[in-house]
């Protein structure tokens, strides 16, 4: 056995002790966080368990949408918008169209009209589904969450039988919608809307009163309505804060002024308030739904203009002007007149703001989308400012970022 | 209810000849102001007793290559919730001066509004309080969405559109 020599045992005294330094921990949130709900990066500053200070990065999925929108002829830029807000993609889709008929002029029937709003007002319940039963997750109740989701997967049923696709719907035309509901469509929407409110009342039943989600969600991540609007905040989060604007009730689109519904505002826009505020918008979504399937009005299911309205299939293999017209449009030969326009509609999250300008050509010449996920995440690190980090997430989950549309 | 009309003509009365170009595109009250007087429209308009237009709604760049002198635009959208009111804001640039004055002071949704802008176009917000890039990496030495930097390759040959009859 070698010898091992000792060290001398020196411990220095008391007033040799370097003085103790309060050190901030410095915490990754994210970016492949599973409460983070997407890419997005949050490096925290922590006193113990409190959020001193934030900062977030982000930007890990972008894709240069506004870029590539600039050498696509309009159409075809509908497979880019239901990319951004996946959660709620018909919504983008519709909005973008709007926008485009806006610049063209074209006025679109009453039935396609309705059938928009039907898809959107359904595309604003799983978006909210997503959200809320998540929230209930991130306190730890996942039977909600298991309730709903089969819910979602109706309504992405009714997306196949409307469209063919669920998740990225590239639903629509511009200029109406690429077919009309189908009887089985139609049926499946009753059935939705006869059998939704059972499940979404289970929900309530979980969580509304439930003493750990009520402890766990009031008073976290509370925001001002002056603090909201300085932000741009809009849709729930700002509605949560106690200010009454929404854009299908303020700039009605689609025929939305023909419904009869409520905004639902909150007080104290805390997570609690944003999660009822979302609850509540389910129930009148679903009131939306049933008005708009029960007047559903007759007649034709697209405007006429032949010259942007990409015909249904079905008709390009009979008809010779249809497959003209097919060919013209998706060879993008037919230009938009010049124009500048911005069209606003009520996304899953808030105001989702198309500006488009166009100097005459087959493509955009510029495209800004206005996301509504991109402006509310810059107020995360004030909303989770001297709270825990368990709060922090719950704060997060109940603003309802959506990466794709954060970072479009 | 507050008219394109009224709020035209309070802002000439204000500004005078600071603001021109005034348009109605869509219904869109759009009206041009330069780089100087951009942050006392703004606060004019947000404090004003009767035209309350405390939203900012959206900041974004533009490019026109061939505009010399006023090669890059920077539009703002600002909403009024109480009359239902909106309008655009546009600030013409030259490339040779990219520069113009930051909106953090009125608006907190500028902050991030102005770095992808920034990170966008290359356009210089004074006064930022931490201006750097936001989408992009920051390694990054130009400045995307100009037009100088196409979506495809301008030296492939399968792709001219006269090829394709257009």
């Amino acid at each position: 056995m070698a010898d091992i020599e000792l060290l001398p045992h020196n411990v220095p005294s008391n007033s040799e002790l370097p003085e103790l330094v309060e050190e901030l921990t410095t915490l990754n949130l994210g970016p492949t966080h599973p409460a983070t709900h997407g890419i997005f990066q949050n490096v925290l500053k922590m006193d113990g368990e409190k959020i001193v200070s934030g900062e977030q990065t982000i930007g890990y999925i972008h894709r240069a949408f506004e870029k590539i929108a600039e050498r696509r002829p309009f159409y075809q830029i509908t497979t880019l918008t239901d990319r951004m807000n996946y959660c709620s993609s018909p919504i983008n889709n519709m909005g973008w169209h709007m926008t485009v008929e806006k610049l063209l002029g074209i006025e679109v029937p009453k039935r396609a009209q309705y059938i928009r709003v039907i898809m959107m007002e359904l595309a604003r319940i799983t978006d909210h589904i997503i959200c809320n039963s998540i929230l209930g997750v991130d306190t730890g109740a996942f039977t909600g969450f298991l309730y709903v989701m089969q819910k979602r997967e109706e309504v992405y049923e009714i997306y196949e039988e409307v469209c063919g696709a669920r998740l990225t719907t590239n639903m629509g035309r511009v200029g109406g919608m690429e077919r009309d509901l189908s009887s089985a469509a139609i049926r499946k929407i009753n059935d939705f809307i006869k059998s939704f409110p059972a499940v979404l009342r289970e929900l309530e039943k979980l969580l509304n009163r439930n003493r750990i989600f009520m402890d766990r969600t009031i008073n976290v991540g509370p925001i001002s309505a002056e603090r909201a609007l300085s932000y741009g905040f809009t849709g729930p989060n700002l509605r949560a804060a106690g200010v009454d604007y929404d854009v299908r009730v303020m700039n009605p689109y689609s025929s939305y002024e023909d419904f009869d519904f409520e905004v639902p505002i909150g007080q104290s826009g805390d997570t609690f308030d944003r999660y009822m505020v979302r609850n509540e918008e389910m129930w009148q979504s679903l009131k939306i739904v049933e008005q708009a399937i029960n007047n559903l009005p007759e007649g034709p299911y697209y405007a006429d203009a032949p010259e942007f309205y990409l015909p249904p299939k079905n008709e390009v293999y009979k008809s010779m002007e249809a497959l003209i017209y097919h060919f013209k449009i998706v060879m993008g030969e037919i230009d938009a007149p010049a124009g500048e326009v911005y069209h606003a509609v009520e996304g899953g999250n808030g105001e989702l703001g198309f500006y488009l300008i166009s100097d005459g050509g087959r493509a955009p010449y510029r495209l800004h989308f206005r996301r509504p996920s991109f402006i509310y995440y810059q107020a995360y690190p004030e909303m989770c400012k001297g709270s825990s980090l368990s709060d922090a997430i719950l704060t997060m989950s109940s603003l309802n970022v959506i990466a794709g549309e954060l970072d479009a | 209810m507050l008219t394109n009309q009224e709020v035209a003509e309070g802002l000439l009365e204000k500004f005078g000849d600071q603001v021109f170009d005034f348009e109605e595109p869509y219904g869109l009250l759009t009206l041009s102001t330069t780089r100087e007087e951009i942050i006392p429209l703004m606060e004019f308009l947000k404090d004003h007793k009767h035209y309350q237009v405390i939203f900012l709604t959206d900041i974004t760049g533009v490019q026109y290559p061939d505009n010399a002198g006023k090669e890059y635009v920077v539009v703002y959208h600002m909403h009024s919730f109480v009359h239902n009111f909106r309008i655009r804001i546009k600030v013409a640039l030259s490339a040779a001066d990219i520069h113009i004055p930051t909106a953090t002071g009125l608006f907190a949704s500028a902050n991030w509004m102005e770095r992808e802008t920034y990170d966008f176009f290359g356009i210089l917000f004074d006064g930022h309080p931490n201006l750097r890039r936001i989408l992009n990496i920051e390694e990054m030495d130009y400045f995307p969405m100009r037009k100088e930097y196409p979506m495809e390759d301008a030296t492939r040959e399968d792709k001219i559109d006269a090829l394709f009859g257009r």
